[in-house]
């Protein structure tokens, strides 16, 4: 179904967006099953009508949040973004949706609140990767706070002007385009304010491999390949790769938040 | 058992079906059917029958064992040249599909990577069985071509090693090829134990 009233945006105008097929039919979910095209088979029975969310922890005003009062929180817009997966390929994608910063100022921070923690549902029924023990479920991502107020991070809901679908992480879902794809929480059903670094669902995987920034850095490897370029969906079979860039791309807007930083050693 | 005449045919059928996986991938590509990562599927694609017509060709001494079954054997060299095919269109989609003959990039990803380094090796080791795979070179090489060729069992152990370390979190299939690769490995072991006694 078409979401109304989307308020256009200019991020990303330049880029050719990969197609709709594509987006939806190559998916990393694994609460659906572990390769790339069973989310796409195994979201058809996943509900997300009615759905709430919890914002919790250290917050002056924790809410169970609908959907409804989510989509009136900040006006629809459209975000053209750039999708680095840590796994070496690429998308462009038309996001819809809410910038998160909307939802941090309605439910006031207390000042013990230096991390964000988002928690995906976990539901066996109707999601069949989840009785897999691949990974501790649920799903769990986190981001500083100051990454999660900074104006690029959205709540998505829909992309290509039509609300998510299942296998993109329906009914709302987080996007920060300057981090590999992982970070974006998909389906989430918690959202807790906490004062310690969360421990991320990959990290616990594999700290060695997946660390809580994981920022788009194409001169740090992952230990089992290579971050310097990225293949783009949907050039076809005779396409080169193409280089990564730092931050995505988003450097000038989110470098200031790692002056300082050892980017090897956070990665 | 199976007659004399019969068995030409039974190889012919064979190398028809042998390139049945080359084949759809070319009704694939050619009916934009490859999915959104057509790169990927070919390098999985191909590896993933490199492997399978390796684990056939390993199952083709037990089964030749079966009373009535000793034509299998004929079968073998087409099956391990067929490894090899499809092994070489897997090291070529890779470096050709995949880094576009960049070749710092590709000496950079084996020298770095050890999932690539097994599976490079792994590749590496094919090329003299397939080379010396001729009834000419089997003759010259007489009791040194049974050495050389076990070198099958180090192809057979670092593919699977190559592909239990290139996947991400879920071992499964990957641990699916390793339990037959062990069990064909297994039964040798068995009876080389067995007829020393």
């Amino acid at each position: 179904p078409a979401l109304q009233h989307i308020q256009k945006t200019t991020y990303g105008r330049e880029e050719k967006l990969t197609s709709y097929r594509d987006i939806t039919s190559y998916n990393n979910f694994y609460e659906f099953g572990t390769s790339k095209e069973q989310p796409a088979e195994n979201a058809g029975r996943f509900k997300t009508a009615p759905w709430t969310i919890a914002v919790e922890g250290e917050v002056l005003k924790p809410r169970q949040l609908g959907m409804e009062e989510l989509m009136k929180l900040a006006p629809l817009e459209e975000r053209i973004y750039r999708m680095r997966c840590v796994e070496g390929w690429s998308m462009v994608i038309p996001w819809v949706g809410i910038p998160l910063a909307s939802l941090i100022k309605l439910v006031q921070p207390t000042a013990n609140a230096k991390f964000i923690e988002f928690i995906s549902a976990a539901d066996d029924a109707t999601m069949p990767g989840v009785r897999a023990p691949i990974l501790d479920w649920p799903y769990r991502e986190a981001l500083r706070l100051d990454e999660a107020r900074h104006p690029l991070t959205i709540l998505a809901l829909g992309l290509y002007g039509e609300m998510l679908p299942g296998q993109n992480g329906a009914p709302v879902r987080l996007v920060v385009p300057w981090k590999y794809g992982f970070k974006g929480g998909k389906s989430i059903v918690r959202i807790r304010f906490v004062e310690k670094m969360p421990q991320t669902t990959w990290m616990r995987a594999a700290s060695t491999e997946y660390g809580f920034y994981a920022n788009v850095n194409p001169t740090v490897d992952h230990p089992r390949w290579s971050q310097a370029s990225e293949r783009r969906i949907g050039t076809g079979l005779f396409t080169k790769r193409i280089a990564t860039q730092m931050f995505n791309g988003y450097a000038e807007q989110v470098g200031q938040l790692y002056t300082g930083m050892d980017l090897r050693k956070h990665f | 058992m199976i007659s004399k005449s019969l068995l030409p045919w039974v190889k012919r059928c064979l190398f028809l079906l042998a390139l049945l996986p080359l084949s759809r991938l070319f009704w694939l590509g050619f009916t934009d059917q490859l999915g959104a990562n057509p790169v990927e599927f070919v390098e999985h694609s191909t590896g993933t029958w490199a492997l399978v017509i390796l684990l056939l060709t390993l199952t083709v001494t037990p089964l030749h064992r079966v009373p009535g079954w000793g034509w299998l054997v004929t079968l073998r060299r087409m099956l391990g040249l067929f490894m090899c095919f499809y092994a070489s269109l897997h090291v070529l989609a890779y470096i050709w599909l995949d880094h576009w003959f960049e070749w710092s990039a590709i000496i950079q990803d084996i020298a770095k990577h050890p999932y690539v380094l097994v599976g490079f090796l792994a590749f590496i080791c094919t090329i003299p069985l397939a080379v010396t795979s001729t009834d000419g070179m089997m003759r010259r090489l007489g009791k040194r071509w049974k050495t050389l060729h076990s070198l099958v069992y180090l192809i057979a152990i670092l593919a699977v090693l190559h592909y239990l370390w290139l996947v991400k979190q879920d071992i499964s299939q990957p641990l699916g090829y390793t339990l037959i690769l062990a069990g064909l490995l297994f039964f040798r072991l068995h009876r080389k134990l067995k007829n020393k006694i």
